[in-house]
């Protein structure tokens, strides 16, 4: 797919190659691959979400509703009818049933009663960045005592809608974080590799073979599970990350490798070197700007696996803990057959994990074929 | 020319495998507190009594009042001389009882899915490269999308959900419940194979996926070549020419893929068999690890990583073998 499109676009962005800046060639490139165009905002709806959960979800992630365990999603509806015609946004009540062999308590929708639910209504009170205190949800019930859950309850009766928008801070901000360390070390080992050359290289070369042929879940499991328990969620959350960009970084620095080895014999890097710059320095200020674009484009394809992983942790219990919330620590809770069956829609936050990976993946194809605008 | 090959590939393999073993132990020590600690402290929360003769003995076959590097010659060479892994706290057992049964089905399961994943992913692939643009390779292109995106183990829950509410049966396990302890026999080997292809399948995706693009990609570089053309010309009908040239040589990328697919087949085994309660070796770890069972969990992922560097050797030798362009490089 890639060469087609760089077939096409070539005699059209040719024409004012030398006029136009470097990333505006990118942008061009990119925005003509419309599949990543559209990831692209869905993506950043995503990390909208993220940056808002408080304001997004209509409770807390902890907020419990006592009576309402194990609640089915449902539909909210534009209209309702039940008392003549009246648009604004609808769901149904609930009623609870007591399971006559079980004595299980079973909550199901009631569709003869409606409740209301309002955009930025009143709701619980929450902190914004720490730093604005607040109380207006973007969505929630009008009437506080008659709750609505859009995605369902879970086990302990939290909303999972909430849960769902309050993990995707987690979720998708440990994918960054995870990539800005492997970048360091990606960067740095692979540039040293690449630049040098020799001995040095074969070592990093070795270094790599011998992380790559580990299978990588047994060992972070392994590394995961090392994590002392008395550690908070954030120093927790931290040592996941760094568990995971330590086996992360090498794919980065094969990509950085590679381009090193090419550009260290071009001409503009030996006049560097004649004009006794510093090896650092020209590594620094004259190749890696070079390839500035690849790197994006390799670190958004790395991102993926890192939430992938950090999903596979939470799920087997290793990885994030209970307070914390994170899509893989909400799916720990189907894993339970018998829930599961009870309640399949604690399935929903895997939604969300499949979705965030594909649009992932499309802008980093999207950007790995921009990367080269000149060819 | 062969047999040097092979010996100089496996002379390479000795540091990688010292590497994975210190690892492995430095693993081990991980967890504050060393071994014999956790031992006690186990046996005095369930009110056991703690017999000092027998802590001692213990404590002198690890070495664990020496220097750490005396502590790993001696769990190592315990390994490489006598094959004692050590004591598994969890199941009070000899590590090597332990790993023994479960590694076979792990090693089974994962041969299998290789299998598989070869089976789909090289046919499609080479379908999607031939037909390049038709709506089979849009179709391949999609599906291999979402198996990448999907992670494994949900693909595990789904199905057992799928088949619990709907066929009322269940997909865990390896045996129907009459073969579990029964010896083996024709009827537990069908058994065994009537149930294998679910795990297959589901730990199979992911690698699939990733390998439909692989063989497209490097079946696509060749089919532009000047020998296609030059064979097309000669009147070679198509499936002959794709078969006898272009594929042969877009073949050895393709047996080289092993050394990663391995990995991720192993680790996708240990966390789907979580899921379906597989007899393997993946909810055994996940159990040692959450009991900080340290000699078990290091055990396994000695062994597992072992395997995995075995097997990219093997595929390395048949690369060689078909590939002589390998053979006669400097590597």
């Amino acid at each position: 797919m890639s060469t087609e499109t760089i077939e096409n676009t070539s005699t059209e962005t040719g024409a004012d190659i030398g006029s136009t800046g470097h990333w505006k060639l990118v942008w061009r490139r990119f925005s003509r691959h419309r599949l990543a165009m559209v990831s692209g905002g869905i993506l950043l709806f995503i990390y909208l979400v993220a940056v808002f959960a408080e304001f997004i979800a209509p409770y807390s992630a902890t907020t419990r509703f006592a009576d309402h365990q194990y609640t089915p999603p449902q539909v909210i509806r534009p209209v309702d009818t039940s008392d003549g015609f009246q648009l604004g946004l609808f769901a149904d009540g609930y009623t609870v049933e007591i399971d006559e062999t079980t004595q299980q308590r079973r909550v199901s929708t009631d569709p003869s009663q409606t409740r209301e639910l309002g955009l930025f209504v009143k709701g619980e009170e929450y902190e914004l960045f720490g730093l604005i205190t607040w109380d207006r949800h973007l969505i929630g019930p009008k009437n506080a005592d008659e709750p609505v859950f859009i995605l369902g309850t879970d086990r302990l009766g939290r909303d999972m809608f909430s849960r769902i928008v309050h993990g995707t801070r987690v979720s998708m901000s440990i994918g960054l974080v995870g990539v800005a360390v492997s970048m360091v070390l990606g960067i740095i080992i692979g540039g040293i590799s690449g630049y040098f050359g020799g001995a040095i290289d074969t070592a990093a070369q070795r270094l790599i073979e011998f992380i790559m042929s580990i299978p990588t879940l047994p060992l972070w499991m392994a590394l995961a599970a090392a994590v002392p328990d008395g550690w908070g969620p954030l120093m927790t959350y931290f040592a996941i990350t760094v568990i995971l960009s330590m086996i992360g970084w090498t794919e980065l620095a094969r990509v950085v490798r590679g381009r090193f080895l090419a550009l260290r014999e071009e001409e503009f890097v030996e006049a560097a070197r004649l004009d006794n710059c510093g090896t650092f320095r020209i590594m620094r200020k004259y190749m890696l700007p070079t390839f500035s674009s690849h790197i994006i484009a390799a670190l958004t394809l790395a991102i993926p696996a890192m939430i992938l992983a950090e999903t596979a942790l939470s799920f087997l219990g290793l990885g994030l803990q209970a307070p914390a919330v994170s899509w893989g620590v909400l799916l720990q809770e189907a894993q339970n057959v018998r829930s599961l069956m009870h309640a399949p829609w604690l399935l929903i936050p895997g939604i969300a994990v499949v979705v965030a990976v594909l649009t992932l993946n499309f802008v980093g194809d999207g950007l790995r074929d921009a990367a080269d605008p000149y060819t | 020319m062969m047999t040097q090959f092979i010996v100089r590939r496996v002379l390479y393999m000795v540091p990688t495998l010292i590497a994975i073993s210190i690892v492995t132990f430095l693993i081990i020590q991980a967890p504050p507190g060393d071994y014999l600690t956790t031992v006690v402290a186990r046996l005095e929360a369930e009110g056991q009594y703690v017999d000092r003769a027998q802590l001692d003995a213990l404590r002198s076959r690890y070495g664990l009042d020496e220097p750490i590097w005396v502590q790993y010659w001696k769990w190592i060479s315990g390994i490489v001389l006598e094959g004692d892994f050590g004591q598994s706290l969890v199941y009070n057992e000899p590590v090597a009882d332990v790993i023994q049964g479960r590694l076979g089905f792990t090693v089974l399961l994962s041969l299998c899915t290789l299998a598989f994943v070869w089976a789909v992913a090289i046919p499609i692939g080479m379908y999607s490269a031939v037909k390049r643009y038709s709506i089979g390779d849009y179709t391949a292109t999609f599906v291999g999308f979402i198996g990448l995106a999907v992670p494994n183990f949900l693909l595990a829950l789904i199905l057992l959900y799928v088949s619990h509410r709907y066929f009322g049966q269940s997909v865990g396990g390896l045996f129907s419940p009459e073969f579990e302890e029964a010896n083996w026999n024709l009827g537990k080997v069908l058994d065994l194979l009537a149930h294998l292809w679910i795990p297959v399948v589901i730990i199979g995706t992911a690698g699939t996926a990733g390998m439909i693009r692989i063989v497209r990609a490097n079946l696509l570089d060749e089919l532009n070549r000047p020998y296609v053309t030059t064979g097309r010309a000669k009147g070679l009908p198509e499936g002959r020419l794709l078969v006898r040239y272009p594929s042969r040589i877009a073949a050895s990328p393709i047996v080289s893929t092993v050394g990663w697919l391995l990995p991720s087949l192993i680790s996708a085994e240990i966390i789907v068999s979580v899921v379906l309660s597989l007899p393997t070796t993946g909810p055994v770890l996940l159990r040692a690890l959450e009991s900080q069972d340290m000699y078990l969990a290091g055990s396994f992922l000695l062994i597992l990583s072992v395997l995995t560097v075995i097997g990219t050797l093997i595929s390395d030798i048949l690369l060689a073998r078909l590939d002589p362009r390998i053979r006669y490089g400097k590597r």
